[in-house]
C-alpha cells in the first residue's frame, strides 16, 4: 500500500480515508453497506431510511394467523405508516418476531415468544409480556428489552449495546460473546454464562451455573446468590462504591431491587491470564495505524 | 436438530393421539424426514399389543412381488407366534406392510420377540400392556391419518420428528425407539452422542441386540439394561448423563411414568410447562402453544436436570 501523508488523509472523505488506510479494499453495496455515522452531525443516531415515527400514535397487531415473515414485514409496513407504539397480540412461541427493527420504536407482545426473538435491533423499546426462547436479544446493538417470564438459553448473546432485562430465570450460556451493553437478569442463570465475555455487564440477582464467565477477556458480572463454579480464568473482584451505585441505579430503573440492597452482590472479572486481546472498537483501532 | 415432545395428564386418560399430533405438526420444522409415536393406552393386564412391520416403506413400491412377499412374512409371523404358545385376539392391518396384533402373554417375551425379528425384513415396533408404537415416513398429520391416531385415548405420550444426520431415512432409523425386549418402554431423542460405539459394544457384551445405526437406540437399549437390572428409571437417567458422552435431551416412558434428562452443557433445548393435571414439554414454545391456548408459564431445565412424573 502506497503511504498517505496526513495531509491527504485530511482532505478525504471518511469513506476514501478507509480504503486509503487499507481498512477496506472492496466497494460495499446492497444490503452489507455499512453506514458511517459522524459524530458532529445532530441527527447522528438514525439511519437515513429510518421512518419517521409518532410514540403517541398506537396500534395494535394480532400475529395469530401469520407466518412469521407475514408479521415483521406487517409491523415494519406500520411504522411505514408512523405508528410508533405497537402492541402485537397471540405471538404464541413463533420464532424471530421483531427482528432486525433499527430505529426507535415501542413494541409490546401480549404473549410468548420463539428463538431469536428480537434480535438484531438498534434502538427500540420492547416489552415481552410472556416467555421468550432461545436467543432473545442476540446481536443487538441498542434499546431496551424487558421479559416479564423467564427466558430461554443464549439469552443476549453477542450483544453489543442496550439494557436487555429478564425479570425470571433464564437458561444456559446467558451474555455468550458479550460485546457491550447490560444483561440484567431477576432470577437464576444455567451453565457457561458469560463465556467469551469481552465487554459490558451482566448482573444476575440470583444463582449462577457452572463455569460461570468461563475465558472472559473482559466486561464485569455481578451475581446476587450462589456461584456453582468459576469458569477458566474468571476471577472475583472487590465490589467497589462506584460499583454499588450501578447496580443500585440500574435495579431500581427496572424495578428488579432485591430486599437486601446490593451489597451481597459478588464482583466476577476476567483475570486477563489468558490475555490476547486489545478491547478497542474497529474505529478506534485506526487512531493507531 | 430433531423435534421431541411430551405429554402426562396425571390421573386420568385423555386423547393423547391428537394432542400428540398437534404439538408434532408445529414441531414439523425440526424435523420433515419421519414422525414416530409412542402413545400409552389403557392396556388389559392379560393382553399384550404388538405392532410389527413386514418391510420398509420404499420397499412396497420396489416390484409387484412385494405383497406377495410381505403376505409370506406375514404367514411366518402367524407361525412363530404359535410355536411359542401365543394365541392371536385380534389381527389388525393398518397399512401395507404394518400391523398390530392383541396377543397373549407368552412364556419368554424376549426369545419370541427375537425369533420373530429373524424373519428378514420384519421389525417390531412395540410390545406392551400400554404402549403403542407407530413411525412413519412424512410428517405428523400423514402418519396420523394412516394409522388412525386421532381417536387414541391415553394417560400419556411421546414423540418425535426426526432430521436425518447420522443414518438412513427409514422406519428403522425412526425414533421412537422400544426398548427391546423391555416392554411398555420407549425413548425419543434430540442430539448426538459421541461415544457410542464405546457403550454399543460395551451393551452387547451384555447380549443386547441393536436393529439400526441410530445412536438414539443406544439410549434405547441403555435405559433397558438398566431397568431390568432393577435401576429405577430417574437414577437411570442420572447415570446416563454421566456415562453417555455427547450433547443430548431426551425423554422416557414407561407405562405408568415419563421422564426427561439433559446433557452437562444444556445444548439441546427443552421447554417444559407443569401444571397440577398436565404436563408438556418439547424442544419449542410452539409445540406447547399448539395444545395450550391460553397465557401459561414455562420454562427451560437446566444442565444435568432430571425429572419423572407419574401418570
Amino acid at each position: 500500500m502506497a503511504s498517505v501523508s496526513d495531509n491527504e488523509l485530511n482532505e478525504m472523505t471518511q469513506e476514501e480515508r478507509v480504503t486509503a488506510l487499507g481498512m477496506r479494499t472492496d466497494q460495499l453495496t446492497g444490503r452489507a453497506m455499512a453506514i458511517e455515522f459522524n459524530p458532529d452531525e445532530e441527527e447522528r443516531f438514525e439511519y437515513p431510511w429510518a421512518p419517521v415515527v409518532d410514540f403517541n400514535k398506537r396500534t395494535e397487531l394480532d400475529v395469530d394467523d401469520m407466518t412469521t415473515t407475514e408479521a415483521n414485514e406487517k409491523i415494519r409496513a406500520l411504522m411505514e405508516e408512523g405508528y410508533g407504539t405497537i402492541v402485537i397480540k397471540n405471538p404464541r412461541g413463533k420464532h424471530s418476531l421483531g427482528v432486525g427493527i433499527l430505529s426507535k420504536l415501542n413494541m409490546i407482545f401480549e404473549g410468548s415468544l420463539g428463538y431469536f426473538g428480537i434480535g438484531l435491533i438498534d434502538g427500540p423499546n420492547v416489552r415481552v409480556n410472556g416467555r421468550v426462547g432461545w436467543s432473545c436479544g442476540e446481536n443487538m446493538l441498542a434499546g431496551t428489552v424487558i421479559i416479564e417470564k423467564n427466558a430461554g438459553s443464549t439469552f443476549g448473546a453477542a450483544i453489543r449495546g442496550g439494557d436487555l432485562v429478564c425479570k425470571g430465570s433464564v437458561g444456559s450460556r446467558t451474555g455468550i460473546d458479550q460485546k457491550g451493553g447490560t444483561i440484567l437478569v431477576g432470577g437464576d442463570t444455567g451453565a457457561l454464562s458469560g463465556f467469551m465475555m469481552q465487554r459490558g455487564r451482566m448482573v444476575v440477582c440470583g444463582n449462577a451455573g457452572k463455569n460461570l464467565g468461563d475465558s472472559m477477556y473482559d466486561g464485569t458480572i455481578f451475581v446476587g446468590g450462589e456461584i456453582q463454579s468459576c469458569g477458566v480464568d474468571a476471577v472475583e473482584a472487590e465490589l467497589t462504591d462506584l460499583d454499588k451505585a450501578w447496580l443500585t441505579r440500574k435495579l431500581t430503573q427496572y424495578d428488579m431491587m432485591p430486599k437486601q440492597g446490593v451489597d451481597h452482590f459478588t464482583k466476577i472479572v476476567a483475570g486477563k491470564q489468558l490475555w490476547n486481546y486489545d478491547n478497542l472498537e474497529a474505529n478506534e483501532k485506526k487512531l493507531i495505524i | 436438530m430433531c423435534g421431541i415432545a411430551g405429554l402426562i395428564h396425571r390421573g386420568k386418560s385423555s386423547n393423547v393421539g391428537s394432542e400428540m399430533t398437534s404439538m408434532l405438526q408445529a414441531l414439523k420444522h425440526r424435523g420433515p424426514d419421519s414422525t414416530g409415536y409412542a402413545v400409552y393406552g389403557q392396556g388389559k393386564d392379560d393382553e399384550i399389543v404388538m405392532r410389527f412391520v413386514l418391510a420398509e416403506q420404499e420397499d412396497m413400491s420396489k416390484s409387484f412381488e412385494m405383497k406377495d412377499v410381505v403376505a409370506e412374512r406375514l404367514e411366518l409371523v402367524e407361525a412363530r407366534l404359535k410355536q411359542h404358545g401365543v394365541t392371536v385376539n385380534s389381527r389388525e392391518q393398518v397399512t401395507d406392510y404394518a400391523h398390530r396384533f392383541t396377543i397373549s402373554q407368552a412364556d419368554d417375551m424376549e426369545a419370541m420377540a427375537r425369533h420373530i425379528e429373524a424373519i428378514e425384513g420384519v421389525e417390531i415396533m412395540s410390545l406392551g400392556n400400554g404402549l403403542e408404537l407407530i413411525k412413519d415416513l412424512g410428517d405428523a398429520t400423514v402418519v396420523s391419518e394412516q394409522y388412525g391416531l386421532n381417536s387414541f385415548q391415553g394417560t400419556h405420550a411421546i414423540g418425535h420428528t426426526r432430521m436425518a444426520t447420522e443414518s438412513d431415512v427409514d422406519i428403522r432409523s425412526a425414533h421412537p425407539y422400544w426398548a427391546f425386549p423391555y416392554n411398555d418402554v420407549s425413548v425419543v431423542h434430540n442430539g448426538q452422542i459421541t461415544n457410542y460405539w464405546i457403550m454399543r459394544r460395551q451393551m452387547e457384551r451384555f447380549g443386547h441386540r441393536f436393529q439400526s445405526n441410530c445412536d438414539s437406540e443406544l439410549l434405547a437399549v441403555y435405559t433397558a439394561h438398566n431397568l431390568a437390572d432393577g435401576v429405577s428409571l430417574e437414577d437411570s437417567l442420572r447415570r446416563s448423563i454421566n456415562e453417555i458422552d455427547g450433547v443430548f435431551t431426551y425423554l422416557v416412558a414407561t407405562k405408568d411414568q415419563l421422564g426427561m434428562a439433559k446433557d452437562t452443557m444444556a445444548a439441546k433445548p427443552l421447554v417444559l410447562y407443569e401444571s397440577d393435571n398436565l404436563i408438556a414439554m418439547a424442544s419449542e414454545e410452539v409445540s406447547i402453544r399448539a395444545i395450550l391456548p391460553q397465557e401459561i408459564d414455562t420454562y427451560d431445565p437446566y444442565d444435568e436436570e432430571v425429572r419423572v412424573w407419574q401418570a
